[in-house]
């Protein structure tokens, strides 16, 4: 995971969420602050089993009871995606446990480093030879693979970028240790993600990917057709969702209004 | 006698919990009469040991039953029967009994105890208190209820079944029992999580 700048720092600016004021062995350790909510990095039952707690505080500028259906709901729906994908085979962090009123989550932690920091800890400064790394390809068809089994299951994620896949080392290597590009892909943060079958959906999901790729990781744009390749092959219904990026990509996520 | 206690990340500290695993347990009938007859001194979540693949899973029901009764908001009369259903993927209170409560037929069989201070018993009883209690009430044999002897004891396929667990073939591609039993294990936790949501 991302080391947090001042990890200690931060965990003082906001108050921890009640569950995570009783006793423990380690202190939790504020991860990411986003949009909605935030990551601490803690443990469940035993010292050694370290997880994830996605914590969304109450929105003061919300009406309290609109603010507490609208976490209600929001904790519910990523939980069932996430156990829904576990038990179809994909690798996402599975779900300990809940509290749905108190707005926590707590998921299983995924040991390794976004596979943004994989690729770009790849890249170092090259600009020549990209496009012959046969690893980092082999990298890029993993994630292809991924995309294209969580569509194959009926999940859109509605978020896909390299932050949001973790890259799992094999086991026995040196966590943290973000130079290699074996491992497994694991999907994180399906807080955006809904069920979907259409390949409009999926076309979207793969454009948003393809977008925020080419941000990212600008100079490895020319290997990203990899990831396309993959996807092909990976499910039945890919073919048609890959001719739908096509449009998508014309007139860019939204659908047009006009007329 | 070994009476585990147990600490639980993030339970408060006013709260104990105690574990005990008996096997070849002779008087199952009687224990499962005492909580039909709502005896208030068998006070414990009274568990079939074979539902249980490991001992997170059992853990995870008791901290979902702290958790319940910390915010008060427990679906059933106290944090003990909260902990055998907590163990239940549906929200079928009288189901959740039948299938990971004692029963007459039980011959393994999990004992946990929960004690915090509340206002009729300011001062929770003691570990060596439940200890005689138990020695004195459960006939069988007292083993360490450590995760080999967990396992050993789990009803795999009826565990399976009874998170609708059957039928995945990923799953059972597995070569590896032990990672096998994981993936397992976090299907089942899962599907406590979600219950009936």
């Amino acid at each position: 995971m991302a080391a947090a700048v001042s990890d200690a720092a931060l965990a003082h600016e906001f108050p921890l969420p009640k569950i995570l004021t009783n006793p423990a062995s380690t202190p939790p350790t504020l991860i990411t602050q986003g949009a909605e909510g935030r990551l601490y990095k803690t443990t469940y039952l035993l010292p050694d089993i370290a997880c994830a707690l996605k914590y969304r505080p109450p929105k003061p500028w919300r009406h309290p009871i609109l603010d507490q259906r609208l976490t209600r709901h929001r904790i519910l729906s990523e939980a069932r995606i996430l156990a829904k994908c576990r038990r179809d085979g994909l690798r996402v962090p599975s779900v300990y446990a809940l509290d749905e009123s108190a707005g926590w989550l707590m998921l299983e932690w995924i040991e390794g480093t976004p596979v943004r920091v994989n690729i770009n800890n790849r890249l170092g400064n090259r600009t020549e030879g990209i496009e012959d790394d046969e690893e980092l390809k082999e990298l890029m068809r993993k994630i292809g693979m991924a995309v294209g089994k969580m569509h194959s299951i009926g999940i859109i994620h509605g978020d896909l970028t390299t932050s949001n896949m973790m890259l799992k080392p094999p086991a026995g290597d040196q966590p943290d240790n973000a130079t290699g590009l074996e491992g497994e892909i694991v999907i994180i943060d399906l807080g955006l993600a809904s069920g979907g079958v259409h390949d409009e959906d999926r076309a979207v999901d793969l454009y948003v990917l393809e977008r925020a790729f080419g941000s990212t990781h600008p100079r490895a744009e020319c290997i990203f057709n990899e990831v396309l390749e993959a996807y092909k092959k990976s499910f039945k219904q890919a073919g048609v969702a890959l001719k739908k990026l096509e449009e998508v990509r014309m007139r860019g996520r939204k659908r047009s209004m006009l007329g | 006698m070994s009476l585990e206690t147990v600490v639980l990340e993030h339970a408060p500290s006013s709260y104990k919990v105690y574990l005990a695993l008996f096997r070849n347990v002779r008087n199952s009938g009687f224990l499962h009469q005492q909580l039909l007859a709502r005896n208030a001194d068998f006070e414990y979540a009274f568990i079939d040991a074979s539902t249980i693949v490991s001992r997170v899973h059992l853990l995870s029901a008791v901290f979902k039953a702290v958790n319940n009764s910390v915010n008060g908001a427990l679906k059933t009369p106290n944090v003990h029967s909260e902990t055998v259903v907590s163990l239940s993927a549906s929200n079928n209170i009288s189901e959740a009994y039948r299938r990971f409560g004692v029963s007459p037929s039980t011959t393994d069989l999990f004992v946990v105890k929960i004690t915090f201070p509340s206002d009729s018993s300011p001062v929770p009883v003691s570990a060596d208190a439940i200890s005689q209690h138990l020695k004195d009430n459960v006939e069988g044999d007292i083993v360490p209820p450590t995760n080999e002897i967990v396992s050993s004891i789990a009803d795999v396929k009826a565990i399976r079944k009874n998170y609708k667990l059957n039928g995945l073939a990923w799953l059972d591609t597995i070569k590896d029992e032990v990672v096998k039993r994981e993936e397992i294990e976090k299907l089942v936790l899962s599907g406590m999580a979600l219950r009936g949501l």
